[in-house]
């Protein structure tokens, strides 16, 4: 623990991104008004003691909505990563583990998938399967697969080489145990730290998505359909476009220096610098 | 560094080069417009996009309407109406030619009028010219249509994008090639960027000013706000409310604000449950807020309506009244209705700005009275397919922008399905009546039973918000039809 709090950068970033998922989290059961409470004759109001950001363009209260929208962009970048790391993971041991054929294919398919820009699959999958906040999960967790299933191999070749492994190989453990026991709990801080990384990839993904009309629906809230609402007024109320424009920025800062605090902190061995992490 | 300031001295140069350029030729517009036409041809849908395009400008009928609503002579330079008010005999302009080089002449005004006639018809307002008995030729330069009863707004019902001629050779490209006898000719069309039109050289008309046009097509605010700053187009003859004050008092720009004939409505499958029972519909109607919905939609640049009828229109009959906004009455209605807890419905928003922003308004105003909607945003061709052509829809948002299109309330197959043998027989009544204090009277008494049965939710009368560079003149300031006619705009120093 000490180790930890001596790496100012994972402490910032951790208490930074902290404040954002509790305040999310908070929105769950009180914002200061209903997000889809829409009022018109109060729009466009500047912040002031009753609305701390001001009212949108319908009317909403700004506060409420950042708040909200913080929540949608925690919950779909976590589901997300949870999909790449469910999926990916054991498809990076076992091509560890296995070798042969079985690596062959999941090393073919994960550069299938990163053969398309990411943003495309989300666009295809959302297209395919209509817009929605879930269907942006998915979107955003099948391109989360292929990251985790390389740093999971990644991490793993490294440590099937050790004595350990072998001996445990010796006590006749089948792959499957080895990878179980020995693999994954060697890999553990490679993947939070990839993890980290990918949920701040994933809140932007999902405001890129909800910005171009594919992800989060009205009356449902994101910090991306925000900008989106905001950017047909940027000129005249440039406010509208700042405050989820900032949020998103602060969140993915956050996210992205406790990623870099985590590897610091975890794994000491990753400063001389591992391709599979940095990749 | 100094190669970067000198790379941008450079292209600062070109800058100035091309806009030196372009300066020098001051015939071309580039016009910005939200929707992309699904197709060209303006005989074969009901998109205002098609028309926007191509009316007046590649197309033309046998009279125009001009900027006031007027019927003017068109490629019939004139025409005698019989006695009976039945026969209508049409003297054709000599001399005229379509785009592709062939004669204009009675046989491509038959060939029209049978191919809107005809069984298999894909014309969006087939039912105008229905009244149409026989059509002879007498002389290649002269047409008679005979009907067989009167109408009253024949003759601006031919005038109409959806009577335009259409030569026999060219009609079944015109989606794709659209070859007319008007003032412009297609030349391109990049599909999801612009068409482009060039002036038509053996024009038999007065000759336009401009020598080329290309309509832009910018769905969104925000680009067609910045494309008109950087001067990248030079107007959009109906910007978004919401971002018009960017350019209101800028002295490089014109704000035109106008009327429209665009009744926006909520528009109701009446043949769905709940939506058949007229308690629900009246539900509806009081759960509406329409100033909230016309401040927070249009900025307060629309008209409230209480029937789909223009506000402009001398028949107008102000009917907002009949089911003011009261939500406690919206939820008596529902109670009564046999839906005390209310319901739940889907509304299917069109890529347009005040559906999408309206349509959260009206879910947020619905939601208060116990109505749950579900907001599915679909584009553009979804919508022609699946609301209009399909009817698969509950609730839908729309500005029906046909001048006098209060008939489409008399047919019962029209997409929301409203079915009033009483309305459809005052209708016929209203079509065969010519003398106009009669039309008046029978013309309340439509939008009176409209308004009664709440068929759709009326919200507003849409303006014209056109935005245009300064030294731009003679685009028209209100749209007393689908379209937006070249024929006039010219650049002044």
């Amino acid at each position: 623990m000490k180790r930890l709090l001596s790496h100012p950068s994972l402490v910032i970033g951790l208490s930074a991104t902290l404040v954002f998922l509790v305040v999310g989290i908070v929105s769950l059961i009180w914002t200061p008004y209903p997000i889809e409470q829409i009022d018109i004759p109060r729009r466009f109001l500047a912040p002031s003691a009753a609305h701390w950001l001001g009212t949108d363009n319908l009317g909403r209260d700004m506060m409420s909505l950042v708040m909200a929208g913080t929540w949608t962009s925690f919950l779909v970048a976590a589901v997300a990563v949870a999909i790449g790391v469910g999926v990916g993971v054991p498809l990076g041991l076992a091509a560890a583990a296995w070798g042969g054929p079985v690596e062959w294919l999941v090393l073919r398919l994960t550069d299938f998938v990163f053969a398309f820009p990411a943003v495309i699959v989300a666009i295809l999958i959302t297209t395919l399967l209509g817009p929605s906040a879930i269907n942006a999960i998915v979107a955003i967790g099948v391109f989360n697969i292929p990251v985790f299933a390389r740093v999971a191999r990644g991490g793993a070749l490294g440590v099937a080489t050790l004595d350990f492994v072998a001996a445990g190989r010796l006590a006749g453990l089948g792959n499957a145990l080895i990878a179980w026991r020995h693999l994954l709990p060697n890999i553990m801080s490679l993947i939070i730290v990839q993890g980290t990384i990918q949920m701040s990839l994933g809140i932007l993904a999902e405001a890129g998505l909800s910005y171009i009309g594919l992800g989060t629906q009205p009356p449902e809230t994101s910090l991306g359909l925000m900008l989106r609402d905001a950017q047909g007024v940027f000129l005249i109320h440039p406010w509208l476009t700042l405050v989820p424009g900032i949020s998103i920025v602060l969140i993915v800062i956050a996210l992205n220096i406790a990623g870099d605090g985590l590897r610091d902190a975890i794994d000491p061995r990753l400063r001389q610098g591992n391709p599979n992490v940095l990749a | 560094m100094d190669k970067t300031l000198k790379a941008f001295g450079l292209a600062l140069a070109l800058t100035t080069a091309i806009a030196g350029a372009a300066m020098a030729q001051p015939t071309e517009v580039r016009i910005g417009v939200a929707l992309e036409p699904p197709a060209l041809d303006p005989t074969a849908g009901a998109a205002e996009a098609i028309d926007i395009v191509v009316y007046q400008n590649v197309f033309e009928g046998l009279v125009r309407i001009d900027q006031n609503g007027a019927v003017q002579p068109g490629l019939a330079e004139s025409w005698t109406i019989s006695e009976d008010g039945l026969t209508y005999t049409f003297k054709l302009h000599d001399g005229v030619t379509f785009h592709d080089g062939t004669t204009f002449d009675a046989e491509d005004v038959k060939f029209t009028f049978d191919r809107i006639l005809s069984e298999d018809s894909v014309n969006a307002h087939r039912e105008f010219y229905e009244p149409i008995t026989s059509i002879s030729v007498i002389d290649p330069l002269t047409i008679e249509l005979k009907l067989d009863r009167q109408i009253g707004r024949f003759l601006f019902d031919l005038g109409r994008g959806d009577a335009v001629i259409v030569a026999p050779e060219s009609a079944d490209n015109n989606a794709n090639e659209p070859i007319g006898t008007g003032p412009f000719a297609f030349v391109q069309w990049d599909k999801g960027s612009r068409v482009v039109l060039e002036a038509y050289g053996p024009y038999w008309g007065e000759p336009v000013h401009l020598t080329k046009a290309s309509y832009v097509f910018i769905g969104d605010t925000a680009t067609m706000t910045n494309a008109l700053l950087a001067g990248d187009i030079d107007g959009t003859n109906n910007f978004s409310t919401e971002a018009l004050a960017v350019f209101e008092g800028n002295p490089q720009f014109n704000v035109l604000v106008g009327t429209t004939e665009g009744e926006t409505i909520l528009s109701t499958n009446n043949k769905r449950e709940p939506f058949d029972n007229l308690k629900v519909r009246q539900a509806m109607a009081h759960a509406l807020d329409r100033q909230a919905i016309i401040d927070g939609t249009t900025n307060g640049y629309g008209v409230p309506i209480g029937a789909p009828f223009a506000p402009h229109n001398p028949y107008y009959v102000d009917l907002t009244g009949t089911y003011p906004y009261d939500p406690d009455a919206a939820r008596a209605l529902l109670a009564e209705a046999g839906y005390p807890d209310g319901f739940s419905a889907t509304l299917k928003l069109p890529p347009v700005g005040y559906a999408r922003t309206s349509g959260q308004i009206i879910a947020s105003q619905f939601a208060a009275v116990g109505i749950k909607l579900q907001l599915i945003n679909v584009e553009w061709a979804q919508w022609l397919e699946d609301v209009y052509a399909n009817k698969d829809f509950d609730l839908t948002i729309i500005s029906h922008v046909e001048p006098f299109d209060i008939g489409n309330y008399a047919n019962p197959d029209y997409y929301f399905g409203y079915d009033n043998p009483d309305f459809q027989a005052l209708i016929t009544t209203l079509n065969g009546t010519t003398d106009e204090a009669k039309r008046k009277e029978l013309a309340i008494e439509a939008q009176t039973i409209l308004a009664n049965d709440a068929v759709n939710g009326y919200l507003f009368e849409l303006a014209q918000t056109g935005v245009w560079n300064a030294k731009l003149t003679g685009m028209w300031q209100n749209s007393p039809i689908e379209g937006l006619v070249l024929r006039d705009i010219h650049w002044t120093e």
